[in-house]
C-alpha cells in the first residue's frame, strides 16, 4: 500500500502569549514572553493508519492535535488536508472531514442537550430531513455498541462514563470523516472500561478505516492502538516510527527515559530521569532536552538537532549522525 | 499462636470487620462492607479497584475524615494502638499528625494558599517537635526543611520554601505535600492516588522516593489506585476490591503473576499489553454494581465468567490458598 497522507503538518508552530495584552502593554510597548506550545513540528498521519502523539502534560500535543482539527490556527506552518492546504477562509470545509473526541465527555457533551440532538449536530450543515438524521443517528450508535431506541432522549448525565465516552465516539463517526483527533479518550475512565473503549476504537478503525491521531500520555494505550508513534518534548517532536521498533529500541534519550519511567507488571525498578520539564517561555539553548540528558555532549547545548531518518524512524538527536 | 500474637503488636493498622455507611436520598448505601486488614510495620500494601468500590472510603475512614453523611456501622480502626473512632477531637489531631499522614489525589487543595511554603512546611516541623520534645529554632529548621525538599529530588528547595502555592507546578506540590509528611515520621503514609495529576517521569520520582521513605524508616504505606502497574511498582502487598469488599489479598508478585479471582483476573487482563493487530483486549463484561442494592452472594457473580449456583444465593468466605486469601467459591468453601 501506498501511504497516502491524509493530513500532514508541515513546519507548524503556535505561540501563545504568556499574558494578556493590556492597554498599558500597548501605549508603553512592553514586551509580552511569548509561550512556544508548539515549535516547527512535521508530522503525518496517512490513509488508514493510526498514529499515537505521546508525551506529558506541557509538551505541546494537545495544542498539537487541536491545530489539525482547525480549532487553532497555527501563528507559522501550513497543515494539508488531502492535498489542499488549510486556512482562514476554507477551514469550515473540512470540518465534516475532520473530528474529535475530548478526554472528558462529561465536559464535551452538552448537558442539556438529547443524545440525539448531541449525535447528529455535526450534521447540521448537509441538509437532511430529521427522518434521515434519525437513522443515521442509529447507525452511529450501532456502531459503538449502544441500543439507540433506549438513548434517543436520555441526557449525558443519565450515562455512565464508558457510555458517554462511546456517544463521543458516535458524534465524531456520524459524518463519516475521514480522520478523527482522540484526545486521551480513555484516560478518564476505569481500566475495564477502557479496554472496552479501545476494542470499540480498533473496531472502527479496521471496518471504516478511519484514520486516528491518538493523544495520549499513557504508553501501554499507545502501544495497544497505533501504528506509528510520535514521541513530544516540549514543543518538539523528538522521535517518530513503526510503534514496536521505538517502544523496544528506543533511540532518542528522552523516549529512553520516558518509557522506563512508566510503571508495568514487569519493571519494578522505575528509574525516572532528573529534572523539571523545561520552560517553553524560555526554552534551553540548543536540544532542549540537554539539561536533562545523560549522554549531553558539546554540540547539544549550542545547536538545536534536526529530526533525521535513522535506522527506518526519525529521531532529533546529535547521537546518531 | 505466637507467630501470629507477635505479629499483631507490631501491626500499625488493624481494621475489624469495618463498614462504612453513607446516608443518601436513595436510602442507606454500604460502602465498606466488613472489611478486615492487617498493615504490619514497614509494610507497603496497595489498595486496587475500579471506582466505587470503597477503597477511597477505607482510606478516609482510617484518618476520619469521612463527609458528614457517612458513618462508622460497625467493626474498628485500631492505629498505632489507639481506637481511631472514639478518639476526641484533641488527640485525633495529634494522631494525624503522627501516626498516619495522608496525601490527596488532587495536591493544590492540601496547601494554604495564602502562606509561603516556608510557613506551612514549618507547622509541620513544630508539629513533630511538640510531639518529640526537641525544640524548633528557625535557624536549624530552615536547614531541615531545605534538607527534606532535597530528599524529595526538588530543585532549588531555598527558592521554593518562598514561593506560594500557585507558583508551583502540580507535580512540585506533591512533592512539598510528600516532604511535610516527611518531616512528620508517621508510621502509616495513607496516599490515595497521588500520582494521577502528575506525569509519568514525577510519578516515578515520587513511587521512588516513598519506596526509598519506607526503606529508609520503617514507614508503612497504604496505597489506594486503581492502576494495577503502579501498585505492582509501589507495594510489597495487594488488596483487590470489589464492591465494597475484598477480593483476594496476597503478596504482590503472587497476584500479579496468577491471580486467583476471577475479578483480579480480568482486571489484570485489561491492562493493554498487546498491539492491535494481536487481537481484542479483555474486557469485564456488565457494568460495577448499585451499591445502594448489592447483588446477592458473590458480589460478582453476574459478571463472572466461572459463575456456579451457589455464588448467585451464598456469600464466599475467605479462603487461604497459595499464601493468601481470596474470597471465591471456585477454591473451595
Amino acid at each position: 500500500m501506498v501511504d497516502e497522507p491524509v493530513i500532514e503538518a508541515k513546519q507548524v508552530s503556535r505561540y501563545f502569549l504568556a499574558a494578556k495584552k493590556g492597554l498599558l502593554e500597548s501605549i508603553f510597548r512592553r514586551e509580552i514572553p511569548i509561550v512556544r506550545a508548539v515549535d516547527n513540528v512535521d508530522i503525518t498521519v496517512n490513509r488508514g493508519e493510526v498514529v499515537a502523539l505521546v508525551g506529558e502534560s506541557g509538551c505541546g500535543k494537545t495544542t498539537l492535535g487541536r491545530m489539525l482539527t482547525t480549532l487553532e490556527t497555527p501563528t507559522s506552518g501550513e497543515i494539508i488536508f488531502k492535498g489542499e492546504t488549510m486556512n482562514e477562509h476554507n477551514k469550515s470545509r473540512f470540518r465534516g472531514k475532520i473530528q474529535l473526541v475530548f478526554q472528558n465527555p462529561l465536559e464535551s457533551l452538552d448537558p442539556r442537550m438529547a443524545l440525539r440532538d448531541i449525535v447528529v449536530e455535526p450534521l447540521e450543515r448537509m441538509n437532511l430531513t430529521s427522518a434521515e438524521k434519525t437513522s443515521m443517528f442509529e447507525n452511529a450508535l450501532s456502531y459503538v455498541g449502544l441500543e439507540s431506541r433506549n438513548f434517543a432522549y436520555r441526557r449525558p448525565s443519565d450515562l455512565s462514563g464508558g457510555q458517554r465516552q462511546r456517544v463521543a465516539v458516535a458524534r465524531a463517526i456520524v459524518s463519516n470523516p475521514e480522520f478523527v483527533v482522540l484526545d486521551e479518550p480513555t484516560s478518564a475512565l476505569d481500566a475495564s472500561v477502557q479496554s472496552q473503549v479501545l476494542n470499540l476504537l480498533v473496531k472502527l478503525h479496521k471496518n471504516f478505516g478511519f484514520a486516528y491521531l491518538f493523544i495520549t500520555h499513557n504508553i501501554a494505550v499507545a502501544r495497544y492502538i497505533s501504528d506509528r508513534v510520535a514521541i513530544m518534548y516540549a514543543g518538539k517532536v523528538v522521535e517518530t516510527g513503526p510503534t514496536a521498533q521505538v517502544m523496544t529500541h528506543p533511540k532518542h534519550p528522552y523516549t529512553q527515559a520516558l518509557l522506563s519511567a512508566v510503571p508495568t507488571t514487569e519493571n519494578k525498578d522505575l528509574t525516572p530521569p532528573v529534572g523539571e520539564v523545561p520552560s517553553l517561555i524560555n526554552p534551553p539553548s540548543g536540544c532542549r532536552f540537554h539539561p536533562r540528558c545523560p549522554y549531553v555532549m558539546e554540540v547539544c547545548k549550542t545547536t538545536e538537532p534536526p529530526l533525521r531518518m535513522s535506522e527506518g524512524e526519525e529521531v532529533a538527536c546529535w547521537l546518531y549522525k | 499462636m505466637t507467630a501470629q500474637s507477635t505479629e499483631l503488636q507490631h501491626a500499625t493498622l488493624q481494621v475489624h470487620d469495618l463498614s462504612i455507611v453513607y446516608k443518601t436520598i436513595y436510602g442507606e448505601l454500604k460502602a465498606v462492607n466488613k472489611l478486615n486488614l492487617t498493615i504490619g510495620r514497614g509494610e507497603s500494601v496497595a489498595v486496587v479497584g475500579e471506582s466505587g468500590s470503597g477503597k477511597s472510603t477505607l482510606g478516609l475512614s482510617i484518618v476520619r475524615l469521612l463527609p458528614g453523611n457517612a458513618r462508622y456501622s460497625e467493626g474498628g480502626i485500631n492505629l498505632d494502638g489507639q481506637d481511631v473512632e472514639k478518639l476526641k477531637d484533641r488527640d485525633l489531631t495529634r494522631m494525624r499528625g503522627s501516626s498516619v499522614f495522608m496525601i490527596f489525589q488532587d495536591p493544590l487543595n492540601a496547601l494554604n494558599p495564602v502562606k509561603r511554603i516556608k510557613d506551612q512546611m514549618f507547622e509541620a516541623l513544630k508539629t513533630r517537635n511538640e510531639r518529640e520534645g526537641g525544640s524548633a529554632d528557625k535557624e536549624s529548621g530552615q536547614r531541615e526543611l531545605v534538607e527534606s525538599l532535597r530528599s524529595v529530588r526538588m530543585p532549588d528547595p531555598e527558592l521554593i520554601l518562598n514561593r506560594f502555592p500557585h507558583q508551583l507546578s502540580g507535580g512540585q506540590i506533591q512533592r512539598v505535600v510528600i516532604a511535610m509528611g516527611l518531616l512528620m515520621r508517621p508510621k502509616l503514609l495513607i496516599a490515595d492516588e497521588p500520582t494521577s495529576a502528575l506525569d509519568v517521569t514525577i510519578q516515578a520520582q515520587v513511587l521512588k522516593l516513598m519506596r526509598d521513605l519506607q526503606r529508609e524508616y520503617g514507614m508503612s504505606i497504604l496505597f489506594v489506585t486503581h492502576d494495577i502497574s503502579i501498585a505492582y511498582a509501589i507495594s510489597d502487598r495487594i488488596i483487590v476490591m470489589y464492591a465494597g469488599e475484598i477480593v483476594e489479598d496476597g503478596s504482590t508478585e503472587k497476584i500479579i503473576r496468577k491471580p486467583l479471582h476471577p475479578y483480579a483476573q480480568a482486571l489484570i487482563a485489561s491492562i493493554p499489553k498487546k498491539s492491535k493487530d494481536q487481537g481484542d483486549l479483555t474486557t469485564i463484561s456488565g457494568s460495577t454494581p448499585n451499591m445502594l442494592n448489592p447483588p446477592s452472594g458473590c458480589r460478582f457473580h453476574s459478571r463472572c465468567p466461572f459463575v456456579m449456583e451457589k455464588c448467585i444465593t451464598n456469600s464466599p468466605n475467605f479462603i487461604e490458598n497459595d499464601d493468601r486469601r481470596v474470597r471465591c467459591f471456585l477454591y473451595g468453601g
